[in-house]
Parts: C-alpha cells; sequence; structure tokens
C-alpha cells in the first residue's frame, strides 16, 4: 500500500542542503500498520510529510496505492491518504466551528452527501450532536483530537498518517484515542504509518517498528521482538532501555 | 525521617472565575525531607500550581491558605516578595519544563549562571565565573569554557537544560522544584539529564520535588509518590509500590497506560467518579 524506495529527502538545494533522510526503504501492504521511532531530528516526521506530499524529495520512488507519486498529487490520490497531526490546539482553525472543519474536505473533494458524511464521521468518533457548532477552544484535547481523526476519515482514506497522535494528551485520554484509533483501523482495514517517540504506544497499535537514527532507518523489527529485547542496533537498545524508566542502580 | 525541608499542611490555590471560586488546589499536605518526592497528576490537577505556591509565585488575583506553609524556621506565609526574591534561587530552586523558554536567550549560559552565583552570594566577578565553569563541569558538559561563551539557542535541548540545573544549584539550595524537568526531551536524554540531577541533589543532601504526569518516570526516579486530582492529593505512596496502588484513580491511571510485551486489544478507560471530587478536608 505505501511503498518508499531509495527515498532521499533534502531541506534546501545545492551546497547549502541538509540532508534530512538518507535512502529510506520500506513496504507497508495493506492493512499493516508500521510505527517510526526515533530521537528528534531523526527524519521521522520528514518521512511521514513526504508520504503525505506536503515536502518533495530529491532522490528514490515513493508509491502508494500501487500507483507512484510526486508532490504534485491528483486530487484522488490526496483523498487515499490522510494525516493526524501531533497538537489538536495547532491543528485545527481557530475560527471555524467543528461543523466548517469538516465540511472543508467534502466541498474540496466534491463528494455527495455532506451533510450525512458529517453527522457519521462524528458518531464514528464518538462525538455527539452537540459538539458539531462547537469552536475548538470549547473542546478538550482529546475532543480536538477527535475532531482531527474526523477531519481525516470523512474522505475515507485507505491510508492514515499518524504523527504523534497522543503526545500532547494526558494518558487517560491517550487511552481512550488509540481505543479508537485501532477501532477504525479493524473497522475500514486502514493501512497505518504513524511515528511517536514512545515505544509502548508504537507497540500498542503496530506490528512492524522501524527505528531511525541521523536520517537514517537503522533497524526494522516487530512489536513481539522489541518487546523481547531481540534487536541488534546499540540506538535501539538504548531507547529500549529509556523507556523502560529510570534505573537507579 | 530526619527533621522534614518543607512542610505544607492544608495548601489551598484560589483563583477567582465567572462561575464562582476556582479551588485550583484544595487543602494539600505533606512533607519533603532529603528525598526525591513525586507529584502526580494529569493536566489540572494542580501539581504545578502546588509547586508554584510553595516557590511564591502564584500572582494576583490567586490566593494561597494553609495552617502551615514553613521552609525550614521560614514562615512562607508571612513573606514579602521582597523575602521571596531573596530566597528564590537562594534556598528555593525551581527547573523548568522547557529550557528554550526558561533561559535568557540574550545572555550567555555562562553569564545567567555567574549572575545567580553574585546575586545571592554577593560574589565578585572572577569567582563568580569560576564557580559558574565548576558548576558545568558538575553538569557533565565536556567543554565547560566553550560553552559559558554560548547563547541558550547554540545549546541543545538535554545541554540546554543541565545548564538550568547548573543556574538553579549553584547557589546551594534546600529544596529543588523540578516541574517537568525532562518532558521536553528525547527519551534517550531524559535519563542523561535525571541521572545528573538526581546524583547532585543526594550528593548536596538537598530536598527534591518532581512534578511530572509520567507515572512511570515516577516511579522508577523518587523514594515517595503523591497521587493528585482535581487539587487534591488522592493517595501518597513508596514509589517503588506505584504498581499496588489502591485508589482506583491511580489504578485507572496505570491500566490505561500500553505496555511494550503485554499487548492489549483494547485499553482500560478511566472511569471517573464524582466521589473523588469530594473535599477530603
Amino acid at each position: 500500500m505505501i511503498g518508499l524506495d531509495n527515498v532521499t529527502i533534502a531541506y534546501g538545494t545545492g551546497t547549502r542542503a541538509v540532508i534530512a533522510v538518507h535512502d529510506f526503504t520500506l513496504s507497508v501492504p495493506e492493512g499493516e500498520a508500521v510505527g517510526l521511532v526515533g530521537e528528534s531530528g531523526s527524519g521521522k516526521s520528514t518521512v511521514l510529510r513526504a508520504v503525505a506530499g506536503l515536502i518533495p524529495h530529491a532522490k528514490g520512488e515513493i508509491a502508494l496505492a500501487g500507483v507512484r507519486v510526486d508532490r504534485r498529487r491528483t486530487t484522488a490520490q490526496r483523498k487515499t491518504t490522510q494525516m493526524v497531526f501531533q497538537d489538536p490546539y495547532g491543528s485545527l482553525h481557530p475560527n471555524q466551528t467543528v461543523d466548517q472543519i469538516l465540511a472543508l474536505p467534502v466541498a474540496i473533494h466534491r463528494l455527495d452527501r455532506g451533510e450525512a458524511r458529517i453527522v457519521q464521521a462524528l458518531t464514528e468518533v464518538g462525538l455527539g450532536r452537540e459538539h458539531r457548532y462547537r469552536y475548538p477552544h470549547q473542546l478538550s484535547g482529546g475532543q480536538r483530537q477527535r475532531v482531527a481523526i474526523a477531519r481525516a476519515l470523512i474522505l475515507e482514506p485507505r491510508i492514515l498518517l499518524l504523527d504523534e497522535p497522543t503526545s500532547a494528551l494526558d494518558v487517560s485520554v491517550q487511552a481512550e484515542i488509540l481505543n479508537l484509533l485501532a477501532r477504525l483501523r479493524r473497522e475500514r482495514g486502514l493501512t497505518l504509518l504513524m511515528v511517536s517517540h514512545d515505544l509502548a504506544v508504537i507497540a500498542h497499535l503496530c506490528e512492524r517498528i522501524g527505528v531511525m537514527s541521523a536520517g537514517r532507518l537503522v533497524e526494522i523489527t516487530t512489536a513481539t521482538a522489541m518487546a523481547k529485547s531481540q534487536v541488534t542496533h546499540d540506538y535501539t537498545r538504548e531507547l529500549l532501555r529509556s523507556n523502560a524508566g529510570f534505573d537507579r542502580s | 525521617m530526619t527533621e522534614p525541608l518543607l512542610t505544607v499542611r492544608n495548601l489551598s490555590v484560589t483563583y477567582p472565575g465567572d462561575d464562582g471560586d476556582v479551588r485550583a488546589v484544595r487543602n494539600v499536605s505533606f512533607t519533603l525531607g532529603r528525598e526525591r518526592l513525586g507529584i502526580v497528576g494529569e493536566s489540572g490537577s494542580g501539581k504545578s500550581t502546588t509547586g508554584r505556591a510553595i516557590m511564591g509565585l502564584v500572582g494576583h488575583p490567586g490566593r494561597i491558605a494553609a495552617d502551615e506553609l514553613r521552609l525550614g524556621d521560614t514562615d512562607l506565609r508571612s513573606l514579602s516578595e521582597s523575602g521571596f526574591r531573596r530566597l528564590r534561587g537562594k534556598r528555593i530552586a525551581m527547573v523548568l519544563q522547557d529550557p528554550k523558554y526558561s533561559l535568557d536567550p540574550v545572555m550567555t549560559v555562562g553569564q545567567q549562571i555567574a549572575e545567580t552565583h553574585r546575586t545571592h552570594l554577593r560574589s565578585n566577578k572572577r569567582d563568580a565565573k569560576r564557580a559558574a565553569l565548576e558548576m558545568l563541569e558538575a553538569v557533565q558538559i565536556r567543554d565547560p569554557e566553550r560553552v559559558y561563551t554560548m547563547y541558550p539557542h547554540q545549546v541543545s535541548g538535554g545541554m540546554g537544560q543541565r545548564v538550568m540545573i547548573a543556574m538553579m544549584l549553584i547557589a546551594g539550595p534546600e529544596i529543588l522544584i523540578a516541574d517537568e524537568p525532562t518532558s521536553a526531551l528525547d527519551v534517550t536524554v531524559q535519563t542523561q539529564v535525571l541521572s545528573i540531577m538526581d546524583e547532585l541533589v543526594r550528593s548536596r543532601g538537598m530536598g527534591l520535588l518532581l512534578v511530572s504526569h509520567n507515572l512511570h518516570l515516577v516511579s522508577s526516579f523518587c523514594d515517595r509518590v503523591l497521587v493528585m486530582y482535581a487539587g487534591q492529593v488522592l493517595e501518597t505512596c513508596e514509589a517503588g509500590k506505584l504498581s499496588e496502588a489502591k485508589h482506583p484513580y491511580t489504578r485507572g491511571l496505570l491500566a490505561a497506560l500500553p505496555q511494550l510485551g503485554h499487548r492489549r486489544p483494547e485499553l482500560p478507560q478511566l472511569q471517573r467518579d464524582p466521589a473523588w471530587m469530594a473535599d477530603l478536608a
């Protein structure tokens, strides 16, 4: 469903170019969930943004649903790939109601039955009718993230890209959003590519985990192997140690 | 336990709101000795406000009330603003979440550390600089001379937080309040910063109050943990035994955490009981 073949992504051009991602190769079959972990600046979000078509890639090939894509996408290509961002405070327009936020993608993609789609999208993410005409500041962080998920799902995408979807949320709210994502994935057969710094969160949703360091994919393993510490790269080991909490000894 | 460094009894912080007063902190009591005490809770539970109240940083229109709020033999309730200014940095220090915002962007990090030394210990420029360099070395910065002349935007997040710790400890305070000191850092850097802080706090016999939303971190780092909810302390327990916590809220929070190697199809969601909101007074 998602195929990345030797993708190199650079910011800037010529001698001043900074190469953020080197020769990144990853293939995600339909219905699978893959997570990317790594420290800040390791290039994990950059990969996600290139898949979403928000930034161009310098070299290599990106294919979505079997079709080679570029930064310029057709409307239909954009519809298959949707993204949910980290900060629900920053990713929703502050002067638009939930209704307007959800109506916009429907209008851009000229979908029919707009009214029914909005009602359905809200129900699916567990929001009621009373939330439809509220502004983002009138909602809690968890409710806002639900709106962001509804906005992505209203286009019925086949691929959902998640950039730290729960790191701005409290533990109890994080559990609700993770359950919601797991259910939607099951019901709709979504393919997920997710970025997080929290290994446990990634392992909860994803079967496979890619570890990035300094712009390279240094290791790709399964959530099960990660839990048993069956890893080969030094950075992955350090990550596992840090995730286990503070070591008093 | 030895004589507590800090005693807090029935501390309340109230903010006036449109629909009457909002009690951000309600009747919180605890003592802090030469130990690592953690405060955990979700956003809005009053954990940061508790730390700020101790520092005298609850500004107008917030009001503080307490039966006892004492640092050693100093009564903090009756302390004036200038009294607090002498106290902050000298006897109680605070490390905040993000070094990007808590360091002065137009002053080199070395000058900022030296300034604390000069202000509180009335030292001359040369002594202050020497102390600042020693402090940078104590927080395991490899090239103190070079880092001394750097501006905050030139240092990484982990280094910035170590600079903050150096600045906070240079005047030899009795208590360090660390409010989410590692939340803005990468997980692998978090443990480094924590162990540096731990080492310094322990070797100087200080008390540490660690405020965090991260249950995992607090239970592995601290000696004791206070669990806060809606401005109240619901439960106090030994950090190592947090997994045996009794209160349904603490248990609910722990259950809601995804665990590596223990994958569940559904995470149990926290059911909030209105009874937790009732005053425990």
